[in-house]
């Protein structure tokens, strides 16, 4: 190890204002002049997650919105639709839960999820959702597909079709329940950013896979779900604020500018394709899915954008802490 | 198993030397593996550079130039705080992250799935998940030597008692009169970091006197526990879940065209 050159204003740095690399810091909305940093390092650790947890929300969103549909088609008697959107909750599940295990450290250990209940843990929660939710749905699609056991299907339906909802949202407060700036800051607009991409995406497969003549509540489903997602999304940017810089740079930049295009463009054709002209919501419907799709890739890619940049945990602490001093003065 | 007296470190930087002995020690005593290839940051004498998986004491070195005094060099051994609120302990879905007898936040090996989620919850990016091995890991504050009536590797190993180990009571007092004499004597910047029990963490079984703010070390500044906004967060699940429920059903008035 080389001994300590005098100190050259460049590289030793560590303990100056604007501690961080100049072109990190260049062009962004945070002031530059009001932070500090350990040689530009990230203050908090990115996630370690891959991208399993990214498609996981997307699967679990998609067949917890599809029960829930499900079982309002098979109440309001159109069986055609409750038959895809079964089958659409039980493809969800099936594809979740593989994805949920392997991202784990030790999949091994995947039970240990259910060895306590802890609200102060959205993923215990959640396990114990989809622990509940995910035999019921896997069950109900397949029977009603065999046409076998119509009682105890329709109890299935029941319990999917009520716990569907929770398991589309729960991952939205699973990542506000982080130090991730970006996604805590967040934490009271994600879990609607989740439920309208999650209505979206059930309603845009139900279209695919139902006759035209039965689609009708899942077109309208599509519709209302990526108006949902999208004022979600805009009211969460509008909360963020400066910390919702990653929504605009970067991969998460890119992802989100493209969920936005995708999910309006294909309601937009769904809408307009309707009954009549098929086609045009099919490609409507592969549209709102993709939308979807990128929509929680978005939400994943910020936060560890987020997470890497120690600005956007000093700020505002910093911003905090000067306003509680403020506070103090005035009393 | 009765509960005894919260013990705790109070690590004063501004007698560390820098001498990473408690880095050494800690090593060697938990049997943590080499946390990488062996490099050089670049960034004065710390080649560690963060807590990890495999890092569970990390010293810190900042070289100021200060126009009035010259060159100034900070040091400072960073740990887990063992928070009284622990994000790490609250989020983590199995229950191996556990509260001791001495108010310490320890991972259970042998329950931990690897899910990874105390990872980001960390206010101070301490603990981290061991790629090869697939379990989060972090500081134990020497669990096993406590049982045995031993303090920390650390603590033990430090040569100017920058580390200190203790009844955290004592070492909140003992801390106070440091930051006292150092202000006698001239050293206006000392300050206490993580000693109040209102803070945002509600207090940490590690806290520090730091001679500059918190963010030069690479502390956040005013951390807070992400849980205290649980009852915030699950409000608005909810209200999104039943938003859901009722988009569902209200896309079928209007029959089935």
């Amino acid at each position: 190890m080389s001994a300590p050159a005098a100190p050259d204003g460049d590289r030793r740095d560590g303990g100056r204002r604007g501690g961080a690399p100049a072109s990190r810091v260049r062009g962004s909305m945070v002031p530059e002049a009001e932070f500090r940093s350990y040689y530009g390092r990230p203050i908090i650790k990115e996630p370690v997650w891959t991208w399993e947890v990214p498609c996981y929300f997307f699967a679990g969103g998609l067949a917890g919105a599809s029960a829930s549909l499900g079982l309002v088609a098979r109440l309001a008697g159109n069986h055609r639709l409750a038959r895809s959107a079964w089958t659409a909750a039980g493809a969800g599940v099936a594809a979740g839960v593989p994805l949920l295990v392997s991202d784990l450290g030790r999949p091994e250990r995947f039970p240990y999820m259910l060895r306590v209940f802890k609200v102060t843990s959205p993923l215990s929660v959640g396990s114990w959702v989809l622990a509940a939710m995910g035999p019921a749905a896997a069950g109900a699609a397949v029977a009603d597909r065999l046409g076998v056991f119509p009682r105890l299907a329709r109890a299935a339906e029941a319990v999917a079709g009520l716990l569907g909802p929770a398991l589309a949202t729960y991952t939205g407060t699973l990542v506000a329940d982080t130090a991730v700036p970006v996604w805590h800051e967040a934490g009271r607009e994600l879990p609607f950013v989740f439920a309208g991409s999650a209505a979206a995406s059930a309603g845009a497969t139900a279209v695919l896979s139902t006759p035209a003549a039965d689609a009708g509540p899942a077109r309208r489903l599509v519709v209302t779900g990526a108006l949902l997602e999208l004022g979600a999304a805009q009211a969460m940017e509008r909360r963020l604020g400066e910390l919702g810089e990653p929504y605009h740079q970067g991969p998460a930049g890119r992802l989100a500018r493209l969920a936005k295009a995708c999910t309006a463009t294909g309601a937009g054709l769904v809408a307009a394709g309707g009954r009549r002209r098929r086609a045009l919501a099919a490609t409507g419907a592969a549209l709102v899915l993709a939308g979807s799709m990128c929509e929680r890739w978005a939400v994943y890619k910020a936060g560890f954008q987020s997470a890497r940049d120690p600005k956007y945990i000093v700020a505002p602490q910093r911003a905090r802490l000067a306003e509680r001093e403020r506070e103090q003065l005035q009393q | 198993m009765t509960a005894g007296p919260r013990m705790g470190f109070f690590t004063d930087t501004s007698v560390c030397i820098g001498c990473k002995a408690c880095e050494v020690a800690c090593k060697e005593w938990n049997m943590v593996p080499q946390d990488g290839p062996l490099s050089l940051s670049g960034n004065s004498y710390d080649n560690t550079m963060a807590l990890g998986a495999s890092t569970w004491r990390h010293v810190a070195f900042i070289e100021q130039q200060r126009d009035d005094q010259g060159l100034r060099w900070l040091m400072s051994s960073d740990v887990c705080k063992h928070c009284s609120s622990a994000a790490c302990l609250e989020v983590c879905p199995t229950g191996a992250l556990f509260r001791t007898e001495f108010g310490t936040v320890v991972v259970q090996a042998d329950v931990c799935n690897g899910c990874g989620y105390c990872v980001p919850a960390c206010p101070f990016g301490v603990i981290d998940r061991r790629e090869d091995d697939g379990r989060a890991f972090k500081c134990t504050l020497c669990y096993d030597r406590l049982h045995d009536g031993l303090e920390p590797a650390c603590a033990k190993a430090c040569p100017t008692d920058s580390i200190q180990f203790g009844e955290l009571d004592e070492l909140h007092e003992r801390a106070r009169r440091r930051v006292d004499s150092l202000h006698q004597a001239g050293v206006a910047e000392a300050r206490l970091y993580l000693e109040d029990e209102r803070d945002g963490i509600g207090g940490a079984g590690a806290f520090f006197l730091l001679l500059d703010e918190p963010e030069v070390y690479g502390l956040p500044p005013d951390p807070v526990s992400t849980t205290r906004d649980l009852p915030t967060l699950w409000r608005a699940a909810a209200l999104a879940t039943g938003t859901l429920a009722a988009a569902v059903a209200a896309a079928f008035v209007g029959g089935r065209r």
